[in-house]
């Protein structure tokens, strides 16, 4: 098998390389259909609850329409899509046991190298299952589980299905109901009482084929005082016709733990990107999103928090980049459920070269959840007049005795700024890179430093050639 | 999209290429097409000559013939009262676009600037201290000072090339910073953002200390100032200034003159300059106010009249 890269469109995408997929052990047919549902069951040896969750979801999902808000999904064709691949025969332990071309893939996004360096978990998707995942020895001795979701079923079924479902039924919205009808891979994890992992656990999403669908499914429960930073990325190859990728992330923050999610995605453009992520967090814990989102054609994605307890807080840090033939309909939903909880959005996006980037956000503030605080603030910033930028809030508030804060700004890139700079003897393509760095900086200064090398990479990259 | 070189709208969409060709000819040219020969360098260095530099901003004129030269070591004071066309011709000079050269040559060294972008006159030397400095969020000083020191001294750097070292880089920045009275913190903050009006204008001040620029127009740099930064920046103005610089002063203060004499005072009244004269000049413009020139100068009092008229 060899990785043939396209010429064709791929431009400034990096990652737009892609393999064979001749070798693969399993590949559905093109489809969505309850004998479909009830294949992916069986190939991965499933109790019968789980089937009968899958085949209840695929109801769901042919009675939701689809949404009439957001982006454009006129032309998503659920029958012309692949549910389930399977490139490997099983997950390994170690890089060299993972097949040739997947593990160069892997090498080509600098996985391997970055896991040696600064993380101490790492699992690797790649289309429906993982195909590689590790751990520190000393955090399993510790009680941490780290593996792929297929595998907590498994190997965890009581802990799995007490929470699996619970923050985000399958009857939520019409791609949850997707998702729980196809899901395969994604991470569990469990951390337990007072244990905090120091570095980040990682995994690394990728889709290989066209016409792919990819719906992983995660599952994070850190339990009473523990705290988790988890990491995904996620990139896929370029192609003519369009992939799906349409995740659910569930999160359990218990009392006084904290969990951070961070997400740098940069798909490539013919991706559309429809996920669902909840956390629910218990009292004087911290639920942390800090999203990142570049690439696909069309991302829709509101990272949530219900505040269940007094002292809970929930933030949500997003960037957003729409570039060309681009449309990141990203936001963030706070729910305020019990008095004292807080809550803070910051949401910044920049548009160039015809891209739309809009902010959807809802603050809501249930019946007596008094003395609640909420701050947002969300920036855009467009870079040339045929890009677009659109903000929607909306708060709820049944209570009165709370505090709300909306700062809305759009801005342009200031011809005094690029003034300003320029007289300083910097090119305008550098002093434009500067302002916009400077302007997701407060965002970029909350990833670990690995990270925020990685954004601002991604960042230039966008921003080449938009002067000329 | 191609635009004329000869408008100052110009920005970015060609490149002008200087080309050293041999010692005392350089060439210009328009992106990567044919060279046209301007100019032979002139033999005479260190020289900042304006010759009957027309100005419009908006399709106005504000600037109708203005001559001046500067040479290292000199300092000039330009004054004039509001609207007469100061600060347009400080702008004008270093490239802003919204300011078009309508007529008339600014040379540095036998080298038309108008040809260049902004960018281009500040690696050559040229540098305005601005009297309103802009705010950039989340842009720190440090860095933006790395980033312009390293274009300023390495003229022919393109943007993604490497940075001047950072060792040597912030051992000079602590040093600057320590003779302008600036904290260290200073470095770490965000370009002017919630800068106070004394600490943009020092922010200026350190960035001409950084760049040591052939030629300095600062314009208005006092003003604004309580005495304490006044005498900061007066001083800091006065250290910088030396015989490898060209200094232009647009103030209406005395303060600023006081530390630094000028050797030439110009007066400007309706977009020209209508007497030049020495330090006592200045002395008396601040002391008396413009109206003996005015009466020295009718044709151009009538018109700066006009002007005012026109603009109510």
């Amino acid at each position: 098998m060899k990785t043939t890269e396209q010429e064709i469109g791929v431009g400034d995408y990096r990652f737009g390389f892609r393999d064979s997929t001749d070798n693969y052990t399993f590949k559905s047919r093109k489809g969505l259909d309850e004998e479909i549902v009830s294949q992916i069951s069986e190939m991965k040896n499933e109790p019968e609850w789980m089937r009968d969750f899958r085949l209840d979801a695929l109801e769901s999902f042919f009675q939701k329409p689809l949404p009439t808000w957001g982006g454009d999904l006129s032309h998503m064709d659920f029958q012309d899509i692949y549910y389930y691949m399977k490139a490997s025969e099983q997950q390994e332990t170690s890089w060299d046991d993972v097949p040739d071309d997947i593990r160069k893939t892997y090498d080509r996004l600098g996985i391997p190298e970055a896991e040696k360096k600064y993380l101490v978990g790492v699992k690797a998707q790649y289309e429906s299952e993982v195909v590689y995942g590790s751990l520190q020895e000393d955090l399993g001795k510790q009680g941490v589980i780290f593996t792929d979701t297929d595998s907590g079923l498994r190997e965890h079924p009581d802990l799995f299905r007490e929470y699996f479902g619970t923050i985000i039924p399958a009857s939520d919205n019409k791609f949850a109901a997707l998702n729980s009808a196809v899901w395969s891979g994604g991470s569990f994890i469990y951390v337990p009482p007072d244990v905090h992992i120091e570095f980040p656990l990682q995994a690394y999403v990728r889709i290989n084929s066209e016409n792919m669908g990819q719906f992983e499914r995660t599952l994070i429960i850190v339990d009473e005082g523990a705290s988790v930073h988890y990491v995904e990325g996620c990139t896929a190859p370029v192609y003519t016709s369009e992939s799906l990728h349409s995740a659910v992330v569930e999160i359990v923050v218990k009392k006084g733990a904290r969990c951070r999610y961070t997400t740098i995605q940069n798909w490539a453009n013919n991706i559309y990107n429809l996920v669902t992520k909840r956390a629910v967090a218990y009292g004087d814990s911290l639920m942390e999103w800090v999203d990142g989102n570049l690439g696909s054609r069309l991302t829709m994605k509101y990272p949530a928090v219900y505040l269940m307890e007094p002292g809970a807080r929930g933030e949500t840090l997003s960037i957003a980049f729409a570039n060309t033939g681009q449309h990141q309909d990203v936001g963030a939903k706070m729910v305020h459920c019990s008095p004292y909880t807080f809550s803070r959005i910051i949401s910044k996006s920049i548009s160039k070269g015809g891209g739309r980037a809009s902010y959807r956000g809802l603050v809501k503030v249930n019946n007596d959840a008094k003395h609640c605080k909420s701050n947002v603030v969300c920036d855009a910033l467009i870079l040339d007049s045929q890009s677009r930028s659109d903000t929607y809030p909306h708060i709820e508030v049944a209570e009165d005795d709370v505090t709300m804060e909306h700062e809305a700004s759009v801005s342009k890139i200031a011809e005094e700024q690029l003034f300003y700079l320029m007289s300083r003897g910097m090119s305008e393509a550098e002093a434009s890179l500067m302002i916009v760095t400077g302007f997701i900086e407060p965002l970029v200064k909350e990833l670990p430093m690995e990270y925020a090398v990685e954004m601002n990479r991604l960042i230039e990259l966008q921003m080449e050639g938009s002067v000329g | 999209m191609l635009r004329c070189h000869k408008q100052s709208k110009c920005r970015i969409a060609v490149r002008c290429l200087t080309v050293e060709v041999s010692s005392g000819q350089v060439v210009f040219g328009v992106g990567r097409r044919r060279p046209v020969w301007v100019s032979r360098v002139q033999r005479i260095t260190n020289i900042l000559k304006i010759e009957e530099l027309h100005v419009a901003v908006d399709g106005k004129p504000i600037l109708k013939g203005v001559n001046l030269q500067i040479q290292h070591g000199e300092i000039h004071a330009l004054m004039g009262p509001n609207g007469s066309g100061k600060s347009t011709l400080a702008y004008a000079l270093v490239g802003h676009p919204k300011y078009e050269v309508t007529s008339g040559s600014v040379e540095i060294d036998g080298t038309n600037i108008l040809e260049l972008d902004a960018n281009e006159r500040a690696r050559i030397g040229l540098f305005l201290a601005f009297q309103y400095p802009v705010t950039i969020p989340g842009v720190k000083v440090a860095d933006f000072l790395r980033h312009a020191i390293s274009n300023v001294r390495n003229p022919k750097r393109k943007e993604g090339e490497s940075l001047i070292p950072m060792r040597e880089f912030r051992k000079e920045l602590r040093a600057r910073m320590d003779e302008l009275g600036l904290e260290a913190v200073f470095a770490h903050r965000y370009l002017n953002d919630g800068f106070s009006g004394g600490e943009k204008k020092r922010m200026e001040i350190l960035q001409l200390a950084m760049l040591k620029p052939k030629f300095a127009i600062l314009d208005e740099t006092d003003r604004g100032l309580d005495s304490d930064a006044l005498r900061v920046v007066s001083e800091g103005i006065n250290q910088l200034a030396g015989p490898d610089m060209g200094v232009l002063i647009i103030t209406h203060h005395k303060r600023l003159l006081e530390f630094n004499k000028p050797q030439f005072t110009h007066v400007m009244l309706a977009g020209r300059v209508v007497e030049t004269g020495d330090t006592e000049l200045a002395y008396e413009l601040h002391a008396h106010g413009y109206s003996a020139v005015r009466e020295r100068h009718p044709d151009a009092a009538a018109e700066e009249e006009e002007q005012v008229v026109a603009s109510v």
